[in-house]
């Protein structure tokens, strides 16, 4: 309870107390509180760190994940070279650098995520920019999550004011209640985290960003982490943002940062 | 030709445990698009499966297995044998995968 | 008259053009087509085995969860070591065509198969094993539910 009270007071905490490490130190201990049993770095598999049974059907996917489809094409469309004769290796090299992304862009004043990047190289080198929801974007970015699996999250802490400040907004974000259902980001996956919601248990947000993209079997194919938070907030009756929306880049800035040190297992499949 | 079936196979003590996963849409042909027009049914009826060319196991399969799907299945072999997958759809489109067991 | 399947399905690829008209045809001769249409596990058990009996059995062992993570991709394993396997058959009882896959086990392949099936709502799964003297069938109740956060 102590601890909860001490997270969520620092979640609370206005623009003044930007303070990233007390953050993520709060919110594992938190957990760890929360879930005894969990070891803080399975938190990266989600609800199926702490429920059984989905785990075990899980793992039955994982015997062959339906992502390998995607990942196969994303493969391919990295090691395509553009009309320029560039290709995605000269920006990403092996592509293996997932675990800097999220990062503060201080030339362009914004939070520059994977997605952004991708679009970025392939703008500088001839190519027109990927709609955010396209399907070669997000198999090129799970590729790149594919082979930065292992690497641990570690998110540049914010320097200066305006990264402080994005930081700020995306806490902001995810400590406000929102929608019909009045629900903030962390009414489930802190206050609640573990419980049941109908037949499911409520995850951490801890390691919520390790494992995207995600197969979702509800989709029935790959998608980025801000179509879930799409998801998430329809799901509260709350309007969507737009996928790389300034409101989801600061949110995904806040979560990297509160998940570094933790293994990167994209892509992932998920219920 | 459609999507290659992707294989992958295990053989130990005279026994290969064979994992394929097929790309393929498998509607149903009860789904509607979001402009409110049937998606037609398109999905693989027949799976046939051979070990150098023999055959070992079949499916017929209904619009109800999953998406994208998973067929699992254990034959008596030895490395050096070619699993090879074969499978046809309603539309009557085809698609194979293959690989040495090892 | 037995047509080989496996003899048109090589002809028709070797042409290239395994074009809908070429194989249409086959979707006639395959037997167990008509069990695919059917809207009820009686009459598809029927167009698959006939009026020959069914016999619960406790040594088929059906793998699936009792609480589906997603309806539309349940992992399903039927296994057995009854001998003489011909054909398994899985079967789920709510869905509008409740037949969803048949499998024909030939010499050097195990009674042993895994897939993914849909299921529309929470339903019995009936697992089915042909031998040239008995038809055996075992059977789970598997819940399909709404996810927690609302879909």
């Amino acid at each position: 309870m102590r601890y909860l009270l001490m997270f969520v007071t620092l979640l609370g905490m206005g623009f003044a107390a930007a303070d990233p490490e007390a953050d993520r130190e709060g919110l594992r201990d938190f957990y760890a509180k929360r879930f005894p049993s969990t070891p803080l770095g399975d938190h990266k598999d989600g609800v199926y760190a702490i429920d059984a049974d989905a785990r075990e059907q899980w793992l039955e996917m994982e015997d062959f994940p339906p992502y390998e489809i995607a990942l196969d094409e994303g493969r391919e469309a990295y090691q395509t070279p553009f009309a320029s004769g560039a290709s995605y290796s000269d920006c990403f090299g092996d592509g293996a650098v997932k675990h800097r992304y999220p990062h503060f862009d201080e030339a362009s004043g914004q939070v520059v995520t994977l997605e952004i990047a991708v679009n970025e190289c392939r703008t500088a080198n001839g190519e027109s920019a990927l709609d955010y929801s396209s399907t070669e974007l997000i198999n090129v970015v799970a590729f790149m999550a594919y082979e930065s699996r292992d690497q641990l999250v570690a998110v540049a802490a914010p320097q200066s004011a305006e990264a402080r400040a994005a930081y700020q907004q995306g806490k902001r974000f995810y400590s406000s209640r929102r929608g019909q259902l009045n629900f903030a980001c962390s009414s489930c996956h802190v206050q609640l985290a573990g419980n049941r919601l109908r037949a499911e248990k409520l995850s951490a947000s801890l390691g919520h960003v390790t494992h995207w993209p995600v197969y979702r079997l509800k989709w029935q194919e790959v998608g980025g982490l801000h179509k879930r938070f799409q998801e998430c907030n329809s799901q509260v009756g709350a309007e969507p943002f737009a996928l790389q929306s300034a409101e989801y880049r600061n949110l995904e800035y806040f979560l990297s940062y509160l998940s570094n040190g933790l293994e990167l297992n994209g892509p992932a499949t998920r219920k | 030709m459609a999507a290659k079936v992707k294989i992958r196979a295990k053989v130990s003590d005279g026994v290969a445990n064979v994992k394929s996963l097929m790309p393929h849409p498998m509607e149903t042909g009860t789904r509607r698009d979001p402009d409110g027009n049937v998606i037609p049914a398109h999905y693989i009826e027949t799976v046939t499966c051979f070990k150098n060319d023999q055959e070992v196991i079949s499916a017929d399969w209904g619009a109800s297995v999953s998406t994208n799907p998973y067929f699992a299945f254990r034959v008596k072999a030895q490395a050096g044998d070619v699993i090879r997958i074969d499978w046809v759809d309603n539309l009557g489109e085809t698609s194979s995968g293959e690989t040495v067991l090892k | 008259m037995a047509f080989s399947r496996r003899r048109w399905i090589g002809s028709a690829l070797a042409l290239g053009a395994a074009s809908a008209a070429v194989l249409t045809p086959l979707r006639v001769l395959a037997k167990s087509r008509p069990a695919f249409t059917a809207e009820s596990t009686d009459s598809a058990l029927n167009s698959l085995f006939g009026d020959r009996v069914i016999e619960e059995s406790d040594q088929i062992v059906l793998k699936i969860p009792d609480i589906a993570e997603n309806g539309a991709v349940v992992p399903v394993t039927v296994s057995t070591d009854i001998a003489g396997v011909e054909k398994i058959a899985i079967v789920v009882d709510e869905n509008p065509n409740p037949l969803s896959a048949s499998f024909s086990i030939k010499p050097d392949a195990f009674a042993d198969i895994s897939t993914r099936v849909k299921m529309g709502k929470s339903s019995r799964v009936r697992a089915l094993v042909q031998t040239p003297e008995k038809i055996y069938v075992t059977s789970k109740d598997v819940k399909v539910t709404i996810g927690g956060c609302g879909g």
